[in-house]
């Protein structure tokens, strides 16, 4: 039972990973960009949600509503800003340039919350449960965090497939300058791919601030779990996304079980794998040529 | 009255590489047009001009306005599609998206998808097929089909016949009378002179850059063309 419990566990886990790989996702889908501040943004976002929850009543849950559509902002204008100018055949601009504004969020958020950890307290939602057996419990927060994650990644997935702003998404993320001739502004639209990412980030981070603690630092750790998620799943795959961080989560939660600290290890040793042995990811469709 | 299209002293290229030197031509509305010339002459620089994808200087007027600050994506709702070298289908839409998606910027008008469908047939089993699995003469005409779905007043077409066999070459040419007869003006950049002479109306050489020649068909000698294509006096 116990080893149940900790499937269990690992697919719920797997969901806040899930999300926080979904920005990855997107972004690397659309516009074959790997934004290396993405976990700082999601601790961004969980000292923002901190802060500005007296401005909206002391609700961490409003707090969070405001903090993730200022994010989709901010990802929306440093695209136009500084990401499109990055973009082209050579992928190392854009991994530089994030790389530096992950380095400046680190330096600022020391700079003025300190490295103190902090935690976003929810409140009873965090410790209440559904009790299955004796061995076997479903915590509440986990639950919410995984169907939020389900909720987000489906309904992108099913964005991308069936509306037509979808429709233009897939044909910019295949040729960018041939949607130019559709009257589709590529400059446009991949900015507000980043906005979904940086709201979805935020997201992530507010889940994680109230599951645990989190210091100015924390956002590395967050990235190679995101990171992991998307390579496991499938580049280019929101499916495969979801499908990735659940696999992440539970191998996680699985190696704990047998051995007490070897999670993190556990989960870096099956992305290894993926990419020796099925680098396209589980779930990913084969690149084409 | 003026003509739709005027370019004057056009000079365009990529980045450092300079491909148009100075160049002018015009094209009246319900032409049929062919630019024809040697690999590298600059006919599809100049399509590409024409849709703001390239960096240039001089003018390029179309139906009164000048495009030179227009960006690219912009140009379509002119009336402006390009029907790229190569086809370009979005590989990852089904044929039915591909189409609709060349309509989604722009107002309606004459084409829909029935309306393309009537001009290819060859198109209507395919539509929820992947666009990538089909035969070359089978994605031209989806091409085709994806520039008109935004009902352009000028519709560019660069190396249609470029790796088709000739009939299939024959039947894209054949649809273009009813093209023509929609509202569009043409113009068509081919290779193959004997394709580009039976269609147009007139004919523009180009050569390293530059036009060598013009006038119509019957005006011109095969001679004449062929100095004028390869640069022999």
């Amino acid at each position: 039972m116990v080893w149940v419990n900790a499937l269990i566990q690992g697919v719920l886990v797997g969901g806040l990973y899930a999300l926080f790989a979904t920005g990855l996702s997107l972004s690397f889908g659309v516009m074959r960009f790997v934004n290396l501040a993405h976990g700082d943004l999601a601790v961004l976002a969980a000292y923002l949600v901190l802060s500005w929850s007296g401005v909206v009543g002391g609700s961490y849950w409003l707090s969070m509503t405001l903090v993730v559509v200022v994010m989709a902002g901010i990802g929306y204008a440093s695209q136009r800003g500084i990401f499109n100018f990055t973009l082209g055949a050579d992928p190392l601009p854009g991994i530089l340039a994030s790389f530096g504004i992950g380095i400046v969020i680190q330096n600022a958020l020391q700079e003025h919350f300190t490295a103190t950890d902090k935690s976003i307290r929810l409140g009873s939602i965090l410790t209440r449960s559904i009790k299955v057996t004796d061995d076997v419990s479903i915590g509440w927060f986990p639950l919410v965090i995984l169907l939020v994650a389900v909720v987000v990644l489906s309904g992108l997935q099913l964005f991308l497939s069936f509306t037509k702003l979808g429709r233009e998404f897939r044909a910019t993320a295949d040729d960018p300058k041939t949607a130019q001739l559709m009257g589709i502004n590529d400059k446009h639209l991949y900015a507000v791919a980043m906005a979904i990412a940086f709201g979805a980030v935020a997201l992530a981070g507010f889940f994680q601030g109230g599951r645990t603690t989190f210091a100015p630092t924390s956002g590395g750790l967050l990235l190679l779990f995101a990171f992991e998620a998307v390579v496991i799943g499938g580049l280019g795959s929101l499916w495969g996304t979801l499908a990735g961080g659940i696999v992440l989560g539970v191998t996680q939660s699985l190696a704990n079980q047998q051995w007490i600290g070897s999670n993190s290890l556990a989960g870096h040793i099956v992305f290894l794998a993926v990419l020796a042995i099925r680098p396209s990811g589980l779930f990913g469709a084969r690149e084409r040529s | 009255m003026t003509h739709l299209l005027t370019i004057e002293n056009l000079n365009a290229g990529y980045g450092d590489f300079q491909a148009l030197f100075g160049l002018g031509i015009h094209v009246d509305r319900g032409e049929i047009v062919a630019i024809v010339g040697a690999n590298g002459a600059g006919k599809s620089t100049l399509l590409r001009a024409i849709v703001g994808q390239v960096t240039m200087t001089g003018s390029i007027v179309f139906d009164g306005e000048s495009l030179g600050s227009i960006p690219a994506h912009r140009r379509v709702g002119f009336g402006i599609s390009l029907v790229p070298e190569g086809r370009k289908l979005f590989a990852s839409l089904t044929v039915e998206e591909n189409l609709l998606i060349g309509g989604h910027r722009t107002a309606a008008g004459r084409w829909n998808i029935e309306a393309v469908l009537d001009l290819f047939p060859l198109i209507r089993p395919l539509l929820k097929r992947q666009s990538d699995k089909l035969s070359g003469g089978e994605q031209q005409a989806i091409a085709i089909g994806r520039a008109l779905m935004g009902n352009p007043r000028l519709l560019l077409l660069d190396e249609v016949s470029l790796g088709l066999a000739p009939v299939v070459v024959k039947g894209i040419y054949e649809a273009l009378p009813g093209i023509v007869a929609s509202g569009a003006t043409v113009i068509l950049v081919e290779q193959d002179i004997g394709v580009a002479l039976g269609a147009a109306d007139r004919v523009y050489c180009m050569l390293e850059g530059r036009v060598s020649l013009s006038g119509t068909p019957a005006e011109l000698s095969r001679e004449a063309i062929a100095a004028a294509y390869f640069g022999v006096a």
